[in-house]
């Protein structure tokens, strides 16, 4: 049963087409890599997953353990959040002029209640759902080892650390599926293999379903259970990293350039 | 000293209803980057509201201030959804257009309901003086100093401390990463022009007492340009200290130089604010890289 299926996608922006008919689905507690040449469309399918761009046609439909099915296609934004649907971004959207430890405590907010007037007056039971929140984070925080930056404003943050908080980030959504948009574009090889633990430890440990995007071909095949291959707006394969990399229109499309100039 | 100390007193309570009518324009900034031309006209609306609910329906005024906020606030709430959120995701400077509209809308709107005449009633804070040792003060104007601050202070923990200002303060820092942490747009939105809508309530409230009631009053409300640019669009605290800084300004030219003077003071004010400091005492620096 996948957690997540998308069918029949087609997304157009005026005449250029991001999306022709794309389809995959995603099962769960997978970590799935999207990969395809530059423009083929990868960052609009997390776009249209969470709610960001809405295709002109075809249905994303989440299923959640108990049976219940949601159609994100038709959803906003926050109500696909809501669904414990988290993401990362490619250019990295943090909440600049806030600490890291506010920029986490803001994961939490589909998970706090509290309208205008009433998150002012019960204090109590308030500070309490706070203090929680505060040990999830914190837990995260501990997860993602960003203890010395923790207030820290993320503004000033490093390009590779700002990249981290922005995973910690979705992570304290306490997310079902977490999208990552190149997690580690602009990173040093140190700092992508650290990266690449911990999307693994995401999906081994905490049991998350991940879909990650990302131009590095050889650290996403390392770690990825199987692969799906965007090109022009379409899937061109799809399976274990092994059959894809050997998937003679993959070659094509992909890789047999990488493998000219390498 | 007497004349001293009641020019202040009057700057101070003339700058605290322009605090109130800039806070909600800075909450309204805060949440959207959305300018808010109509803001002055929503303090003339809370003045004549309170006209409305007192004067001539004749409920008596702690009623009378409670209606007229929940009118201002639901008048807001239909603004918002008719007019700003079908806007969503549109260029920021169409919705700053439209507000120009609501401005003019607003304006004629009272000016058809109550006419251009101006009205009177009777003042709610008490109208009595009070003796200072050797100096004579205005008893309403000296207490509606901390209504506004409390006020104000409201705003300010709202703001840093519950879960829908954290949540406004995070769309205005990045609507993106704020839409993917499962932050509502429209509810933030709504909330921002409610409370906007409530604090200009209480600021016409005010006026209304102090000043009394007629069209003018939205000439003052033009006043919230120079408040927020001195003390930065984004800052609640800029608010409080440019309106008392605007109002006090204000009197002690009126008072000292000319009545014509004090009336060019703030928007003096605006100018070379906007040559030193351009993002107001407290906003936030933002630089652009481009």
């Amino acid at each position: 049963m996948p957690v997540l299926e998308l069918r029949d996608l087609s997304l157009r922006f005026g005449g250029v087409t991001a999306l022709a008919g794309f389809g995959m689905e995603v099962h769960n507690g997978e970590l799935l890599a999207l990969i395809g040449p530059n423009g083929a469309g990868k960052t609009s399918v997390l776009n249209c997953v969470s709610g960001l761009y809405r295709a002109q046609e075809g249905t994303i439909t989440l299923t959640e353990p108990d049976g219940a099915s949601h159609a994100l296609h038709r959803l906003a934004p926050h109500r696909i959040a809501a669904l414990g649907v988290a993401r990362t971004f490619q250019n990295i959207e943090l909440f600049k002029h806030m600490t890291v430890l506010e920029n986490l405590m803001l994961g939490r907010h589909v998970h706090m209640r509290g309208g205008v007037l009433s998150g002012g007056l019960y204090l109590g039971r308030q500070r309490r759902a706070e203090i929680e929140h505060r040990r999830y984070v914190e837990e995260v925080i501990d997860f993602m080892n960003l203890e010395p930056l923790r207030s820290a404003e993320v503004g000033n943050l490093a390009y590779g650390n700002q990249r981290l908080v922005e995973m910690a980030r979705a992570l304290a959504l306490d997310p079902r599926i977490l999208l990552l948009d190149e997690p580690t574009a602009g990173m040093n090889a140190e700092e992508k293999e650290s990266m690449a633990r911990f999307i693994l430890d995401v999906q081994e440990e905490r049991g998350v379903t991940v879909v990650v995007i990302d131009h590095d071909i050889d650290v996403i095949m390392d770690i990825s259970d199987r692969v799906v291959v965007l090109d022009f707006g379409r899937k061109i394969a799809e399976g274990t990293p092994d059959r894809v990399r050997n998937d003679p229109a993959v070659i094509d499309a992909y890789l047999g350039r990488t493998r000219e100039t390498a | 000293m007497d004349v001293f100390l009641q020019l202040t007193v009057s700057g101070l309570s003339t700058g605290m209803v322009y605090a109130l009518a800039a806070a909600g324009f800075v909450v309204i900034y805060k949440a959207s980057d959305v300018i808010n031309f109509s803001q002055g006209d929503l303090l003339l609306f809370g003045t004549y509201l309170i006209f409305f609910a007192v004067a001539q329906t004749g409920l008596p005024w702690s009623l009378g201030v409670v209606v007229t906020v929940l009118l201002a606030v639901a008048l807001a709430l239909v603004i918002e959804r008719l007019v700003l959120r079908p806007l969503i995701g549109e260029p920021i400077i169409s919705m700053i257009m439209v507000t120009i509209g609501l401005s003019s809308i607003l304006r004629a709107a009272v000016n058809a309901i109550w006419g251009p005449a101006p009205r009177s009633f009777e003042s709610f804070l008490p109208a009595g003086d009070v003796a200072l040792g050797p100096v004579i003060l205005s008893s309403g104007r000296l207490l509606s100093i901390p209504i506004a601050l409390a006020v104000l202070a409201a705003l300010w923990l709202f703001f840093r401390h519950t879960r829908d200002g954290i949540a406004m303060r995070a769309i205005a820092d990045d609507q993106q990463a704020a839409l993917s942490m499962g932050i509502s747009i429209p509810r933030v939105f709504g909330i921002a022009w409610g409370l906007a809508a409530a604090s200009a309530a209480i600021g016409g409230i005010m006026l209304g007492n102090i000043v009394g009631v007629s069209p003018n009053v939205a000439s003052i409300g033009l006043r919230v340009f120079p408040v927020v640019i001195l003390g930065g669009l984004d800052s609640i605290r800029g608010a409080v200290i440019g309106g008392a800084v605007i109002g006090l300004l204000e009197v002690y030219t009126g008072g000292y130089v000319g009545h014509g003077l004090s009336l060019v003071v703030p928007y003096v004010v605006l100018v070379l604010v906007l040559m030193v400091r351009p993002y107001g005492l407290f906003g936030k620096e933002i630089i652009e890289r481009v």
